[in-house]
């Protein structure tokens, strides 16, 4: 426990050393608008990303759902921070789409995550086209038009100090008894459930932990770009979002992290390319994943405690 | 009653065009396990190409069909040697995020290449209408559903009848036996890409008669669609392909017409996720259970 903490007050400082970093540089001019709305839109990608690691990664389940409940975030925010605007407004309605959307994942999740594979990827893809669906032809979301002039509230600090936040609580819970369990079920169900692991349980906890982030994700969305539209969060968003995972390396966070910084780095310079912007990244895709199959990083993870433990083991050497 | 058929006819039309593109969702998956998404851009090549040889060529229905059907295999062909054969060992979902790159590169390169509007389809076969009893079927409906029955009937017999089709069920029910009796893993499955593309080409023309516009995009809605008749009817079954496309396009069709056209998609996704709450494996798919 005490070594867990240790571990934990090092990435903290880490992660306000780049917070520092980042604010340094966008005093000075070098991160200007345009690059500080790419570093926004990784961070969001990062929460997103690294919750769908968690569900596909960790718990073994292909959930093609991802899009639905950052909707269910994103719309969250809009309505309320509509009505109540300034800081209290946006963490209000943060609150209020992590509610709604563990609710929902719980709707969707109890039911569906008895299929298995494919099959549950495809009925998790039909859970979130439901929901957009619905959010489409309701009056309070605006329909297929979508919500526009949301206050804006959150610039990059918040959505930073909300990437810092889900990542130490998402790695905390990933290297904790509850973490194994979730691996435990990746890896092998029944002989999971044979040494006591309750499979389902788990199976949905991982999958209401994603939707829960994902909803994050989703607010921080709306409360940046200021518009939102239904059409942004269908079949193709979760694909997206999958894209980063499996770029990455299933089942590493630090891979989702360097998969989601390199996407959108690609993203903004291919920007200028114009119409053949796509064919360039969907080659791209195409060409790591058949020379990378694994990702860029496999399973590997970047953590504080392997690099501590060589500087111990160096240590003792001398 | 007459509304009612009328809609059944509607249903089925539309819906043996999602029972062609399942079919090649089916077999693909069944064979290598893999989720094919580059499959609805097949179609859409497929149109393409028949939009091109009916103006240019002046080719009339059946040559465009049937050399539509060529191109659609040799695209289905091609992609695999090239982007899913690398990966055949690899994990199912890099595969899956190749075949997502792989219809990226369709899309956005026929965008960029021919321009992303909309065409009409030539007319190559003039569309009249038969009354049958306050029924109205057009020529174009018959021949869809006549086309798409001959293809599935045919396809069932190179599945079931000859040599190549006794390879392909080899491969499906287990690649390293299969191997083990002298079957050449990659010319069967090169052979059900090329079948199912050819499908899938084959509707992609169907569908330019029917619907009369063609864009570079068309293939993502219907892919999909098509890819849940698939699920619907029991991934790797033939007749569940065909029955999960029809039940698709008939449940669409039927939601249209009384009104509830904006949650037409929704009542697919409610029916699909019903029905594999209650057949985890579809209806004609068999439910596998694990041995420990």
């Amino acid at each position: 426990m005490r070594d867990n903490f240790k571990y934990n007050i090092t990435w903290l400082i880490i992660m306000a050393a780049g917070f520092y970093m980042i604010n340094t540089l966008i005093l000075v001019g070098i991160v200007n608008t345009f690059i500080e709305n790419m570093l926004v839109t990784i961070g969001i990608n990062i929460i997103l990303a690294t919750g769908l690691n968690l569900v596909i990664g960790f718990a073994g389940q292909f959930s093609l759902g991802h899009a639905g409940f950052m909707a269910v975030g994103a719309y969250a925010t809009a309505i309320i921070t509509s009505s109540v605007s300034g800081g209290s407004g946006f963490y209000l309605s943060l609150i209020v789409g992590i509610i709604l959307s563990v609710v929902i994942a719980l709707i969707v999740g109890i039911p569906t995550l008895r299929l298995r594979g494919d099959y549950l990827a495809i009925a998790t893809m039909g859970a979130a086209e439901i929901i957009r669906i619905v959010i489409n032809n309701m009056k309070i979301t605006g329909g297929a038009a979508g919500i526009f002039n949301i206050p804006q509230f959150a610039s990059w600090p918040t959505v930073y100090i909300m990437v810092c936040i889900t990542t130490i609580v998402l790695t905390n819970f990933i290297h904790s008894r509850d973490g194994r369990a979730v691996i435990a079920v990746r890896e092998d169900e029944i002989a999971a459930e044979s040494v006591g692991v309750n499979v389902f349980k788990w199976k949905l906890a991982a999958f209401v932990f994603g939707a829960a982030t994902a909803a994050i994700a989703g607010s921080l969305h709306a409360s940046y770009l200021q518009t939102i539209a239904p059409s942004e969060f269908g079949i193709m968003e979760s694909i997206s979002v999958l894209i980063i995972v499996v770029l990455g390396g299933i089942g590493s966070i630090t891979g989702t992290f360097v998969a989601a910084i390199a996407l959108g780095v690609i993203d903004t310079i291919l920007q200028n390319f114009g119409a053949l912007r796509m064919v360039i990244y969907a080659l791209a895709l195409i060409l790591i994943m058949v020379f990378k199959p694994s990702g860029l990083l496999g399973t590997k993870e970047l953590s504080i405690k392997s690099i501590f433990k060589k500087i111990k083991s160096r240590k003792e050497v001398i | 009653m007459q509304i009612i058929f009328q809609q059944i006819i509607n249903g089925l039309s539309l819906g043996s065009i999602y029972a062609l593109l399942a079919l090649g969702y089916t077999m693909v998956y069944g064979i290598i396990k893999l989720i094919n998404f580059a499959h609805g851009d097949i179609y859409m090549l497929g149109a393409f190409w028949g939009f091109y040889v009916i103006n240019e060529w002046h080719f009339n229905f059946i040559a465009a069909l049937l050399s539509s059907m060529v191109i659609g295999a040799i695209s289905g062909v091609t992609i695999e040697y090239f982007a899913y054969r690398p990966l055949r060992h690899s994990p199912r979902i890099t595969a899956l995020i190749t075949a997502i790159g792989v219809s990226y590169l369709l899309e956005n390169g026929m965008s960029y290449s021919f321009s992303s509007n909309t065409r009409s389809f030539p007319q190559v076969i003039k569309q009249h209408s038969f009354d049958v009893g306050g029924v109205l079927i057009s020529n174009i409906q018959i021949l869809i559903l006549v086309t798409s029955c001959v293809l599935m009937v045919l396809l069932q017999v190179i599945i079931k009848k000859t040599k190549m089709g006794k390879a392909m069920r080899a491969v499906s029910v287990d690649a390293d036996a299969a191997e083990l009796v002298g079957i050449n893993i990659n010319h069967t499955i090169s052979f059900t890409f090329a079948l199912g593309s050819a499908l899938a080409g084959a509707a992609g023309v169907l569908i330019g008669l029917y619907y009369n516009s063609i864009d570079p995009l068309m293939g993502m809605t219907p892919g999909i669609k098509a890819f849940i008749a698939a699920v619907l009817g029991g991934i790797g079954s033939v007749p569940g392909a065909a029955v999960g496309g029809f039940l698709i396009g008939v449940l669409e069709t039927f939601f249209q017409a009384i009104g509830l056209s904006a949650y037409k998609d929704a009542v697919v996704y409610v029916v699909l996720i019903a029905i594999l709450l209650i057949l985890p494996a579809g209806i004609f798919g068999k439910n596998v259970k694990e041995k420990v």
